[in-house]
């Protein structure tokens, strides 16, 4: 494959267990799950009363107390997450050029919290169809338009190239990074700050997705809610967070010596254009995502050691994915071990697409494969090999993370070892 | 030989025209539709004006399966679809699968029925919320729509960079096209017309007070005040150049340069964007400043804005060379619309040979030195038009459009296929 | 209590959820599919969540799921009011 290769350089997190990167690994490969109760806000007249939240405290992120004003989670998140990335990528900021330098940053819901907050208090409880504009607080334009999310983190790290939000729902995370990696390869930018953040835990949402029955509501064992591929799973646990990549260009990357975690590799989407949430069971268009990522990457589908899930724990998703990682992987499919993260760090919709390339990133770092948790009785229609509880050892080459989203987006995206250069690959930290 | 984006279809939902018909008609008399808003009673706010749609009754042109799941910029989003993929002329049955898709722009989200989902939730012990709301108001609503209404399955995608998501998305379905792709849907819509859209958008702080519609948007003016919010939006049809030919399908023209930067963090003494957004668009399209004939303007009435776009358009041109268009004074800041509907705008101005007036702007303030095509249209034959997008907090975005051509090649290395 | 009457459920699902354009809801619409009449899970889900707040009744989620049809929903929800009621 000729043209610009694009590298992870660097990572940051913020994820439910535990925020940062090493915090993060650690517990998702330990197989403990981050589901609790809620707590951000009483749930207790909602039927899904479960959350994995962030134990998130901005001041010790270097968040000054007009960004805590200002910001609302989300941007919170992304900042810090951006800031770990930028610092784990070790490339000097003030040496790079910032026309070069562009941000993308995923999420489906934008500034949800902060509009609910603030929507209480200029609609008096929701009183009010004709809102107290007195009441309005002076960044309310900032929640409205999600692209404030994407100004907050370009600020952070003082990029002047192309910025933008890329909001496609549940499939953000991935498609953010997909997109930043295409900026690179075109030369629309030498380093992207890519990745994805959420911080959907309010009551609308909550409502929302009991609603739809979509969530689980196991409110007496939160621990073991989220149950992907299992036979008794009933639905997803909502989940908040995000992850952040330096993204460069291999020859960049190359000239600074930058430790590579790992090779973007390919990334296609499609779209079902069947139904807002429903999903077909036969998982075709999800498979011709992976089809056209592993063939855009020019590898083929026993290449594939790994394959991060979706797996968001509903009955309806983990069928469809099983069905398209069949079809695209053939009898391939059933040597792969698939696993899903979200079985202990929840659903964070937007940002979640990101937080599991990162999951990828370091696995392939370490050639360790993360477990799904909680799944103890197999389901006859989702037959694969998830990697039950347990981490385990393998080396990777190739691994593939696919995510499906509400509006039909089906996304997926390939990482492997940097292919080029291995000679110049920094130490594993 | 390499692929060339060109528009077969437009569809417009504007304040001043249902329809592309309506709208162009409208916008070169310097016909406004700017009003009082009516939406819900503004009596209690500081700000009383608005650019709402009239007349667009939802039942004649939405299925009526849709109309308890959808807010109102996804009406406005599916019938421009509708619209355009009729103006182009083009026959769905006949798109090969997986190479079709939709990229749209999106802002606000569907605000309306979040305000009416908080209320049902918040109101009472007890609330609840539909179970539309999952999906009904978020960013990506838009392009899951279109694409279910359409049977488009290729890859879909969402920008949110405010006033600018519209020429990035045009950039990107251009990506598509140029990578393979069949047919693109691309374009913009918003709508926060109720009185929790209206709140979020006055904390803004930029939008103008004044309460007579001749003078309440007024961009480079010397009467600057801010801007009026208003809803819509285009939804264009984008397909290789050549197939189009091939097919008899009438060419409006061709995306032929994009560019996109952000400006300097607050405090820093480095320069903004706007000019070099300006000058990627140019190189992309390979073309001399000398060759736009004219600029559709980010114009976004509030003076210092105001004053640096001037700034740039004429570091970049020179003063007062190239005209300048404002139609959005007739519509007000559209949100993720706006950039969609300058570009359909710059696309009829180029194939009528008409630049359209600035409503109001009758007295262009002197040291911008910008050649401000008003209170009349102007006949000039133009062809390559830039049309120029600024977000909220920063982004800058630059878009060429060019005449349909018959020849010339364009090579691109595009690494990233679809 | 009252019971849910086929007008009644013919007002609830057009609130809800509209009405396909080829589909005549006046008609005999009792023994028909939701999934014939056009209404989709969400419809349903839609339009038990409104039929729960009139009536003042829970709806068991595999009762919502395995009425087929208008009769079957009207039998489940009417039972459901039956067996709710003081008496």
């Amino acid at each position: 494959m000729t043209g610009r290769s694009v590298l992870i350089t660097g990572v940051g997190t913020v994820a439910p267990g535990g925020i940062g990167t090493k915090q993060f690994w650690k517990l998702i490969t330990s197989g403990a799950t981050a589901t609790r109760r809620i707590g951000l806000f009483d749930a207790s007249r909602f039927r899904s009363q479960i959350a994995a939240e962030c134990d998130f405290d901005p001041a010790a992120h270097g968040l000054g107390p007009q960004e805590i004003r200002r910001m609302d989670r989300a941007a919170q998140f992304a900042v810090a997450a951006a800031r770990e990335a930028v610092r784990d990528s070790g490339l000097e900021f003030a040496a790079t050029e910032p026309t070069t330098i562009g941000v993308t940053v995923g999420s489906a819901v934008g500034c949800t919290m902060s509009l609910e907050q603030e929507y209480v208090v200029v609609s008096d409880g929701g009183r009010k169809w004709h809102v107290d504009n007195a009441y309005g607080v002076p960044h309310l334009y900032d929640y409205i338009v999600p692209s404030s999310l994407a100004v907050e983190t370009a600020w952070a790290v003082q990029a002047e190239g192309p910025v933008s939000v890329i909001s496609t729902g549940c499939t953000s995370g991935l498609d953010s990074v997909g997109h930043a990696a295409r900026l690179i390869a075109e030369g629309s930018a030498e380093v992207m700050i890519a990745g994805a953040t959420e911080a959907p835990i309010s009551p609308i949402t909550v409502a929302c997705f009991d609603a739809i029955k979509a969530t689980s509501p196991d409110n007496d064992d939160p621990e073991h809610a989220s149950r992907p591929f299992d036979l008794r799973r009933n639905g997803f646990v909502l989940g908040e967070g995000a992850a952040f990549f330096v993204l460069e260009e291999l020859e960049h990357a190359r000239r600074r010596g930058a430790r590579c975690y790992a090779e973007i590799a390919g990334f296609a989407s499609r779209s079902n254009a069947f139904h807002m949430t429903g999903l077909r069971p036969d998982g075709r268009e999800l498979s011709a995502a992976i089809d056209a990522a592993l063939s855009h990457a020019g590898v083929s589908a026993e290449d594939v050691d790994y394959v991060n899930a979706h797996g968001s724990g509903t009955r309806q998703n983990d069928r469809h994915e099983t069905a398209a990682i069949k079809r695209s992987l053939r009898e391939h499919a059933y040597r792969t071990p698939v696993s899903s993260i979200k079985s202990m760090i929840g659903h964070s919709l937007g940002a979640i697409g990101s937080i599991e390339i990162a999951a990828c990133a370091l696995a392939i770092r370490d050639g360790v494969v993360p477990p799904t948790a909680n799944l103890w009785e197999p389901d006859p229609e989702c037959d694969l090999d998830y990697v039950p509880r347990e981490a385990r050892e393998r080396p990777l080459e190739t691994v593939l993370s696919v995510g499906s989203g509400f509006g039909g987006f089906q996304s997926a995206i390939v990482l492997t070892r940097p292919r080029r250069g291995e000679s110049w690959r920094g130490e594993r930290p | 030989m390499a692929r060339r984006a060109a528009v077969t279809g437009i569809g417009v939902v504007a304040p001043n025209g249902l329809g592309t018909a309506a709208y162009w008609s409208a916008t070169v008399s310097g016909h406004s539709g700017i009003g009082r808003v009516t939406r819900f009673d503004p009596a209690s706010y500081p700000v009383r004006l608005a650019g709402e749609v009239p007349d667009f009754v939802d039942g004649q042109h939405i299925p009526g399966r849709l109309l308890a799941q959808t807010d109102r910029m996804t009406r406005l989003a599916l019938a421009a679809s509708d619209w355009a993929v009729a103006d182009a002329g083009a026959d769905g049955s006949t798109w090969p699968d997986y190479l079709v898709s939709v990229v749209t722009a999106g802002g606000f989200g569907g605000f309306e029925f979040g305000q009416r989902e908080l209320e049902s939730l918040w109101r009472e012990d007890g609330g609840q919320v539909s179970a539309y709301q999952s999906f009904a108001w978020f960013y990506a609503v838009n392009t899951g729509q279109i694409s279910i209404r359409h049977g488009t399955r290729g890859p879909g995608s969402v920008f949110v960079t405010e006033q600018a998501g519209g020429l990035d998305g045009l950039a990107q379905a251009r990506r598509l096209i140029e990578a393979g792709g069949e047919a693109v849907f691309a374009g913009g819509f918003d709508s926060a017309l109720c009185p929790w859209g209206w709140v979020a958008q006055i904390a803004s702080g930029r939008l103008s007070t004044c309460e007579d519609p001749d003078r309440a948007f007024l961009p480079f003016d010397e009467e600057a005040r801010g801007y009026i919010p208003g809803e819509g939006g285009a939804m264009l049809v984008l397909e290789d150049a050549e197939a189009a030919a091939a097919r008899g399908a009438r060419s409006y023209g061709e995306i032929a340069g994009y560019g996109a930067t952000f400006d300097p963090r607050p405090g820093s003494d480095r320069p903004p964007g706007l000019a070099r957004a300006i000058r990627l668009a140019l190189a992309d399209a390979g073309l001399a400043p000398e060759q736009i004939g004219v600029v559709f303007a980010d114009a976004s009435g509030l003076p210092d804005q105001d004053r640096r776009e001037a700034a740039a358009i004429n570091e970049v041109f020179g003063a007062a060379t190239v005209p300048v268009c404002t139609p959005k004074t007739m519509t007000g800041r559209l949100c993720a619309g706006g950039a969609a509907l300058d570009v359909a705008t710059a696309l009829l101005s180029l194939r009528d040979g008409v630049l359209p007036p600035s409503a109001n702007a009758v007295r262009p303030a002197p040291d911008y030195r910008l050649d401000l095509v008003g209170p009349r249209p102007r006949r000039v034959d133009v062809d390559n038009a830039l049309i120029l997008a600024r977000g909220y907090g920063g982004f800058n975005a630059a878009l060429v459009v060019r005449k349909p051509t018959e020849t010339g090649t364009r090579t691109k290395e595009e690494q990233w296929t679809r | 209590m009252d019971a849910l009457t086929i007008d009644g459920l013919r007002r609830i699902l057009r609130e809800c959820a509209g009405v396909a354009e080829d589909v005549d809801l006046d008609g005999d619409i009792a023994d028909v599919a939701f999934s014939d009449l056009g209404y989709d899970s969400l419809a349903l889900l839609e339009s038990a969540s409104r039929i729960e707040r009139e009536f003042s009744i829970k709806l068991a989620d595999e009762a919502v799921t395995e009425a087929k049809s208008p009769r079957m929903l009207l039998l489940v929800v009417n039972q459901t009011i039956g067996a709710s009621s003081p008496e």
